[in-house]
């Protein structure tokens, strides 16, 4: 593979990053137009990607990377194949009309240069994500589609509904995001591979693999998460609060997809085996038909909108996990399909609610005469989506069906489950299309009128798209749907099916299906109504019990705390020294490492002088009748070692022990006038007896361990490498310095990051002081 | 504390030590010395002006917060390792050039930088401190 080519893909994948750099200078220079120039970003990852098209069709594969960290083996790699081709081109495609529905949408917000940042970095996390062949690449733009869609979340976050639902979905999706590493590490270990590709062509290996079912429940860990599978499910429809674009683009069309993009890669090898044709369809048909029915009880058409695409992940997985080519096919049909008509929905519900200020379902209606093209758009997204001819969305559900049907008990059930779930959203498709359009004129909050170019622009072509590809259905198959349907199920796959319908099962389900959905979409009030007193009689929910996590997360945290960290500085100073003597001498006494009975020491009359100093500072410390006095002691006590490192050859100890002596003693000083303690000290004897066993210990202690190791063998491996290499290698003399600034300096660097962190944390313990919390409930003051 | 004689003296004598901490600042590499005592030295240096004089004088001599100069020291400190990357040797991989300097041989090396680093954050730090607690005696 040649490496102009290479290195533009490379580019492309970091382009989405580069434009989410300029993107806030951008937004503040030209305002909300700045949307048709980010757009070109995506539009360039669009065509780039289309580029490779032909010789995916062709059966071939595209792979290309760099070495990252080659002493781990890790490299940034990616691959490309008709499954990553295809999501690259919907994450590309949605992603350029998102950015110009986003320009229209928040016009003249005063962040949105922020919005099409975050916008555009997850864009690139999501291109990095389905295009990662290593498994480190897959893990990091993985976990950057969770951050990102954090900040999407909470984008408005001086609402806490935002800030909530942002912090479950990181949550949720972060825990998931761990699974998924762990499953890939253990992969990594047990198997020795480190990439995707590596693992698609290792045939049988993973399925006779004795980590098979583990490795499967991690790697499914980080998919029902990230696709909101029940019941994970509850995360999906709260970030609702998210802006629109945001809902449309990562809550529909890309990023909860992420999780079945993930099933289906591993289809060809960890599929095809009873625990996969069990867990699967199980979790997908319970999310179907959780997702369709809650749907129903919404009347907010983003809601209703969230609760089909959880429907709609659960079919996906349903099929995926059903494994045959056909059930294969339909799920790659329905994917494009739902991408489409889905992004478009929720861009139709935004431009609603932007345009007539509600999105409350039983407070619109009549809107069609003042926005003819958001109904058009709107109407043939829900045919799509009800999976009516001539649209894109009718292929799809006859090969559901076509996939399904009555084989055996078990496939007849999952054909039942896909009928009532299609004919559910079916209803919910055409609530949220017609129910805001047609009938009287209902008085809405804003006046209602046509949206601009840019916000009709999204959901127009997404609905052309969806036609033209349907209508050509020979070459859609051809290009995007064969080579994707055969990625997933690991041999060739072709598809068939056109609009032109075949007399036969199908079809019949298909006009049942449509039956039923009508009868909901017409009694869609009472069984809201029905649906509604259910839940209160249930009365909890995962999302509930999240809550409860949460909560009880917490005050085992907080009881933690407070048994630890009661804020009693005499109870954690006796702590402190307590444990330090007690390592000092129990340590020794257990392993026998007394010191032997040092020498009487040969020292001139001046360094017994010294010494004497010292002793008498410390008796002076003793004998100081005031804390003042004390201080200034204990700092005679330190010149004094202070002199005895000169004396002993150490000029920068004693330099450095004569400042941080001097500055002691001044600091100490300030401290001892701030905190207005009497000046002598007034404690009972018993407690003074107390401290000074253990400052009598702690000193013995230390003692020992100095004559222990000086009695020891001395080491001169490492003074022999300084001393010979200090000039010669790093130019400098002195080689104290010489190791704190070069040959250590990465724990230089690391010490004078935590002084810096120690000073900003002294600041506010200063500061504190002057306004204590008296109501913090949290702040259990001891004292 | 504010004698006549200390706060006459406080000003010359912070200018000389601020001057005798660079001193041992740039000396370090071949002599006792070095960034961080330096930075030891110019804190007490501050510190003294400030019990003499008070603290708003020291703060609108130093004119950057404390903390800010400790921040800066820290990232010139981290910028110098980055520099040997784009030489393509390990972070923090010392770096050595000469320059002349009116005829006189100048070593300048990225180990100096850090050790700059390392001097300013000492002294925001320890000025922080003790500037603080000066401050809170005033009110």
């Amino acid at each position: 593979m040649e490496t102009a080519g290479q290195s533009l893909t490379l580019f492309a994948l970091f382009l989405p990053f580069l434009a989410a750099c300029v993107a806030p200078a951008l937004t503040r220079a030209a305002g909300h137009n700045a949307a048709w120039i980010l757009a070109l970003a995506p539009a360039f990852l669009f065509v780039h990607f289309a580029g490779f098209v032909p010789a995916i069709a062709d059966g071939s594969t595209v792979a290309g990377g760099y070495d990252w960290i080659p002493s781990l083996g890790a490299r940034f790699s990616w691959y490309l194949d008709g499954l990553s081709l295809t999501f690259a081109l919907l994450i590309s495609g949605i992603g350029t009309l998102i950015v110009l529905y986003s320009g229209a949408y928040l016009k003249g917000h005063p962040h949105q240069g922020r919005f099409f940042s975050f916008m555009l970095m997850f864009m690139g996390a999501m291109q990095g994500l389905v295009l990662a062949d290593s498994f480190l690449t897959l893990f990091v733009f993985w976990e950057l589609t969770s951050i990102t869609s954090f900040l999407l979340i909470g984008f408005d976050h001086t609402r806490e509904a935002s800030r909530r639902a942002a912090v479950q979905a990181l949550i949720v999706t972060g825990a998931g995001g761990l699974s998924l590493l762990a499953g890939l590490l253990l992969v990594w270990t047990a198997t020795g591979m480190a990439d995707l590709s590596t693992m698609l062509g290792s045939g049988d290996a993973m399925r006779e693999s004795p980590i098979y079912l583990a490795a499967l429940l991690l790697l499914l860990g980080g998919a029902f998460t990230k696709s909101a599978q029940v019941p994970f499910h509850f995360w999906l429809p709260n970030a609702m609060e998210a802006p629109t674009p945001v809902s449309a683009y990562l809550h529909s069309a890309t990023m909860v997809k992420a999780g079945v993009y993930l099933v289906m890669r591993l289809n060809p090898v960890f599929g095809d085996t009873v625990a996969w044709e069990t867990i699967l369809p199980i979790f997908g048909g319970a999310t179907l038909l959780t997702g369709g029915l809650l749907a129903v009880r919404q009347t907010d058409l983003k809601l209703m909108l969230a609760y089909t695409t959880v429907a709609s992940l659960g079919l996906l997985v349903m099929l995926t996990g059903v494994g045959s080519e056909k059930a294969v096919e339909a799920a790659v049909l329905y994917l494009i399909a739902h991408s489409m008509f889905k992004g478009a929905l929720f861009m139709v519900a935004g431009t609603i609610d932007h345009e007539a200020g509600t999105r409350d379902v039983t407070r619109l209606g009549g809107l069609r005469a003042a926005m003819p093209i958001t109904f058009a758009a709107a109407f043939v997204a829900a045919v799509s989506m009800g999976g009516l001819p001539p649209m894109f969305g009718f292929l799809a559900k006859e090969e559901i069906y076509a996939a399904l049907g009555f084989a055996d008990g078990w496939t007849s059930l999952l054909t039942l489950v896909a009928m009532a779930g299609n004919a559910l959203m079916f209803a919910i498709g055409f609530a949220v299309a017609l129910k805001p359009f047609i009938g009287a004129k209902v008085e809405t909050p804003k006046h209602a009128h046509e949206g601009p170019l840019l916000l009709w622009i999204g959901p127009a072509v997404l609905g052309l798209v969806g036609l033209a590809t349907a209508i050509f259905s020979m070459w859609s198959h051809e290009h995007l749907t064969d080579p994707m349907a055969s990625a997933v199920a690991g041999t060739a796959v072709e598809a068939h099916i056109s609009l032109v319908p075949h007399i036969g099962l199908p079809l019949l389900l298909s006009g049942i299906t449509i039956i039923i959905g009508v009868a909901i979409y017409l009694g869609l009030a009472p069984m809201r109504d029905a649906i509604a007193r259910l839940l209160a009689a249930i009365g909890w929910g995962p999302d509930k019990g999240f809550d409860q996590t949460v909560r009880g997360t917490i005050s085992v945290a907080r009881a933690v705390t407070g048994f630890f960290q009661h804020g009693r500085m005499d109870r954690y100073m006796t702590v402190t020294f307590v444990v330090i003597a007690a390592a000092l001498l129990v340590t020794p006494a257990v392993f026998g490492e007394f010191p032997d009975w040092p020498e009487f020491p040969q020292l001139r009359f001046y360094e017994w002088m010294v010494l004497l100093i010292g002793v008498a500072g410390l008796g002076s410390v003793l004998a100081a009748s005031n804390r003042l006095t004390a201080i200034v002691s204990l700092g005679v006590q330190g010149f004094a070692v202070a002199l005895l490192f000169v004396l002993f050859g150490a000029p920068d100890l004693s330099f450095t022990q004569f400042m941080v002596e001097t500055l002691s003693v001044v600091i100490l000083a300030l401290v001892m006038t701030r905190l207005h303690l009497s000046p002598a000290d007034h404690r009972p004897t018993g407690e003074k007896t107390v401290d000074a066993f253990i400052a009598g210990a702690c000193g013995l202690g230390f003692g020992l361990m100095l004559l222990r190791v000086t009695q020891g063998v001395f080491d001169e491996t490492l003074p022999q490498f300084f001393a010979n290499h200090s000039y010669v290698i790093a130019h400098g003399r002195n080689i104290v310095n010489v190791i704190l600034v070069d040959f250590r300096g990465l724990d230089t660097l690391g010490e004078i990051a935590v002084v810096m962190v120690a000073g900003l944390a002294i600041l506010a313990l200063i500061r504190i002081r002057f306004h204590r919390p008296e109501a913090g409930g949290s702040i259990e003051a001891g004292d | 504390m504010r004698t006549l004689i200390f706060r006459t003296i406080a000003p010359y004598l912070t200018s000389l030590t601020v001057l005798f901490s660079v001193f041992v600042l740039l000396r370090g590499h071949n002599e006792p010395g070095g960034g961080f005592i330096g930075g030891l030295i110019a804190a007490s240096a501050f510190a003294i002006y400030g019990i003499a004089c008070g603290v708003s004088p020291v703060r609108r001599a130093l004119y950057f917060h404390p903390m800010t100069i400790s921040g800066f020291g820290l990232f010139i400190a981290g910028l110098s390792g980055v520099l040997s990357v784009f030489g393509g040797v390990p972070f923090m991989t010392g770096l050595w050039t000469e320059i002349s300097v009116l005829g006189v041989q100048v070593d300048l090396s990225t180990p100096l930088i850090f050790d700059i680093g390392v001097y300013f954050v000492v002294l925001g730090t320890i000025a922080n401190i003790a500037l603080a607690l000066e401050e809170r005696e005033e009110d």
